[in-house]
């Protein structure tokens, strides 16, 4: 045997091998981290699986910049710990040049910090807690500057918490309003904050003000203090699941009051759980079911993967064709011109149209859909912004 | 692995480790199980995170007052459940944990739900170096001094250690109070490396996922907790990339080590005992082998006679 030749051989075989990549042009590398496992699994697995088919898309179509595209997931567990690690990893190893997720307030304002130490942008999905792109002083209680590389795609709880209490206040004509919140959840008792003080702000009151936690499924002790205040519209801003239970229990009790949620709400399972109970219920949604792009896309995405489109899925999709944009505007990947160019496109997205404000890198003047249960879908109602 | 990624993950065993030596000092030493641990944590991450925001404290102080208030809401729950036996302590813990949680859920001032914000990055790799490698050797001269020694007798027979003059109900107390601030000074460097807490960050999985830890690396060993901390805390991380399976996978090392070895990795036995055994085993033997001669050779003056 010839060692020489063999040796040779090898060598122009690992030269070779190492030339490969140099001659293919690197992908442009994405990130997506939420909850894959854990107590929103789902609402991550629709963002997941929606940015996943997305990619193939952008692929098949040849790409961002004439690049393809490579897709990292990483699951947190909804666990702010795990986030922080996933970030590290996802930024550090797999060299991403933006993230989209996490699903969740908490893990989005945690993994802020890493964000900014290695100049990485963010986009949350449906992270509307207002700390997630702003800076909060605590010993002041102002919030200070922005956070450079936190962006947003939904609307706030402020924002969301307004809408719905203008909403009862101007179109239902409801003075008296009841609040019946999670107070284990950061997103429930945000609304309530809010809707609480535009409500009142108005000139409407709140007869009544009662809290559950997440973990409870039976409402009808608190549920009976809220029909004795016998309000005009109560106010549920939790998920669906709860939103259902207490729908149904409520109604059980002899409440007529007009329910109002929030974006927790829409689910195929709330018709599953209280289709009757909710009948006329309205609830503040971040896209208009009557357009068609929206049930384009539902039909495309169940038929591939076989599982109901949420809310998130729509929202991932929302911030996947955003940074896509931002990506081209800023004509490479390179993380800081990307998240310059996050406020500077303007795009379409389902969810209406998105241009991310430079002040606070939310989405500018994004209207919530008012939508209404009615027999086994979902009705348009109006669009409501504030200032209206 | 890139060095920034590891960094995070080192950072994360080094505030869990806090917590887990000082839940090995109550479960591994002291014999009593405590499923309200993460309630400790969680009176140390908001007492620091609280004197940082708030009150412009710096970060060492607001550390140390962290531990020092969860030490002394330990000792208030110790004068109250100690002496409660074995299976009713652990779910007087299990109820204090949840209970800390709640509290901090309702009460508006620490931000209810939605926690508390902006607390400075303090937490670096250095920090949490120095905070294990003090709390180590606190801890491992505690166990070797008389005191450690009265904890342990504690754990084999309450009654026999009674019984020789040890006044149980101190011990336990110390071992609790201890314990409690370990996890306070943990809960507060995990304050100020997330930057973000909220009381969700505390549920009784976190307890029982440190009492696992403890149990894991073997009951009754520093250096067990301290390795065990390690691979569960890199378990997870290096299973990362098999997705949904590495949970199951986690479970079942941990399932399968526990058959293995069901007094833990390390139970009772400390490192350096391992690296001593050789020399150990040959003393025994030398001593053994000495016995039989003398033995024989009694046996030889009998048979002379």
């Amino acid at each position: 045997m010839n060692w020489k030749r063999l040796i040779g051989l090898l060598c122009a075989i690992m030269l070779l091998l190492s030339a490969v990549p140099v001659m293919a042009e690197e992908p442009i590398r994405i990130g997506w981290i939420g909850s894959l496992t854990g107590d929103s699994a789902v609402f991550g697995v629709n963002e997941s699986s929606m940015i996943k088919m997305l990619v193939e898309e952008t692929n098949a179509a040849g790409g961002i910049l004439g690049r393809q595209v490579e897709l990292f997931t990483y699951d947190t567990k909804g666990d702010a710990n795990e986030a922080i690690n996933a970030t590290r990893r996802i930024i550090a190893q797999d060299k991403v040049c933006a993230i989209l997720g996490p699903n969740a307030s908490g893990q989005c304002i945690a993994i802020a910090s890493v964000l900014e130490q290695m100049k990485v942008p963010d986009i949350s999905t449906v992270a509307t807690n207002p700390k997630v792109t702003l800076n909060y002083d605590e010993a002041t209680g102002k919030f200070t500057t922005v956070k450079p590389y936190n962006f947003r795609i939904c609307f706030t709880d402020p924002y969301q918490g307004a809408i719905a209490a203008g909403f009862a206040y101007d179109e239902l004509n409801a003075t008296k309003a009841a609040i019946f919140y999670d107070v284990s959840d950061d997103y429930s008792s945000g609304l309530t904050q809010f809707f609480e003080e535009i409500f009142t702000n108005k000139g409407g009151e709140i007869v009544v003000k009662e809290a559950f936690k997440s973990e409870d499924v039976e409402f009808k002790a608190q549920l009976t203090n809220i029909l004795a205040a016998n309000p005009d519209v109560l106010f549920l801003p939790c998920y669906y699941k709860q939103a259902a239970l207490i729908a149904k229990q409520a109604r059980e009790l002899g409440i007529d009051a007009v329910l109002l949620g929030g974006d927790g709400w829409p689910s195929d399972q709330l018709f599953v759980m209280a289709k009757e109970a909710l009948q006329g219920a309205y609830f503040v949604n971040h896209l208009d079911v009557n357009d068609p792009t929206f049930a384009e896309l539902k039909t495309k995405f169940e038929t591939k993967f076989n599982i109901p489109l949420d809310l998130n899925g729509f929202m991932a999709h929302d911030a996947y064709v955003t940074l896509v944009a931002a990506i081209e505007k800023a004509g490479s990947d390179d993380s800081e011109a990307i998240a310059d160019a996050l406020t500077e496109v303007t795009v379409q997205g389902v969810t209406g149209t998105i241009k991310l404000s430079k002040e606070d890198h939310n989405p500018i003047g994004k209207e919530g859909s008012i939508t209404k249960i009615v027999g086994d879908g979902y009705e348009f109602v109006m669009k409501y912004g504030l200032g209206q | 692995m890139s060095w920034y990624y590891i960094e995070g993950i080192l950072i994360q065993c080094g505030y869990v480790l806090m917590v887990v030596l000082g839940l090995s000092l109550l479960t591994g030493f002291a014999g009593l199980f405590s499923f309200g641990h993460a309630g400790f944590m969680a009176i140390g991450a908001y007492v620091s995170a609280i004197c940082t925001t708030k009150f412009g404290l710096s970060f060492l102080p607001a550390l140390l007052l962290g531990g020092v208030v969860a030490g002394v809401v330990g000792a208030g729950l110790g004068k109250l459940t100690l002496n409660l036996k074995g299976d009713y302590f652990c779910i007087a813990t299990l109820g204090f944990g949840e209970a800390v949680r709640l509290i901090l859920e309702n009460w508006e001032y620490v931000g209810g739900a939605r926690g508390i914000s902006g607390i400075p990055w303090e937490t670096n790799l250095k920090s949490v170096i120095i905070a294990c490698a003090i709390g180590t050797l606190a801890l491992m001269a505690l166990v070797r001094s008389r005191h450690g020694r009265s904890i342990i007798a504690i754990r084999e027979d309450e009654l026999a250690a009674e019984m020789s003059g040890i006044n149980t109900f101190r011990y336990k107390m110390i071992a609790l109070i201890i314990s409690a601030v370990y996890a306070g000074i943990g809960g507060g460097l995990l304050a100020h490396y997330m930057t973000y807490i909220q009381p969700k960050m505390f549920q009784m999985v976190k307890s029982t996922e440190y009492t696992i830890i403890v149990i894991f690396g073997g009951l009754g060993s520093v250096t067990g907790s301290i390795i065990g901390t390690f691979i569960l805390t890199f378990l997870p991380e290096m299973l990362r990339s098999l997705d949904n399976w590495r949970l199951v996978i986690y479970g079942l090392a941990v399932i399968v080590i526990m058959v293995i070895r069901p007094r833990g990795l390390m139970g009772g036995v400390e490192l350096g005992d391992i690296f001593r055994l050789p020399a150990r085993r040959r003393a025994a033997k030398l001593a053994e082998e000495r016995i039989k001669n003398m033995n024989g050779e009694s046996a030889g003056e009998e048979a002379q006679r």
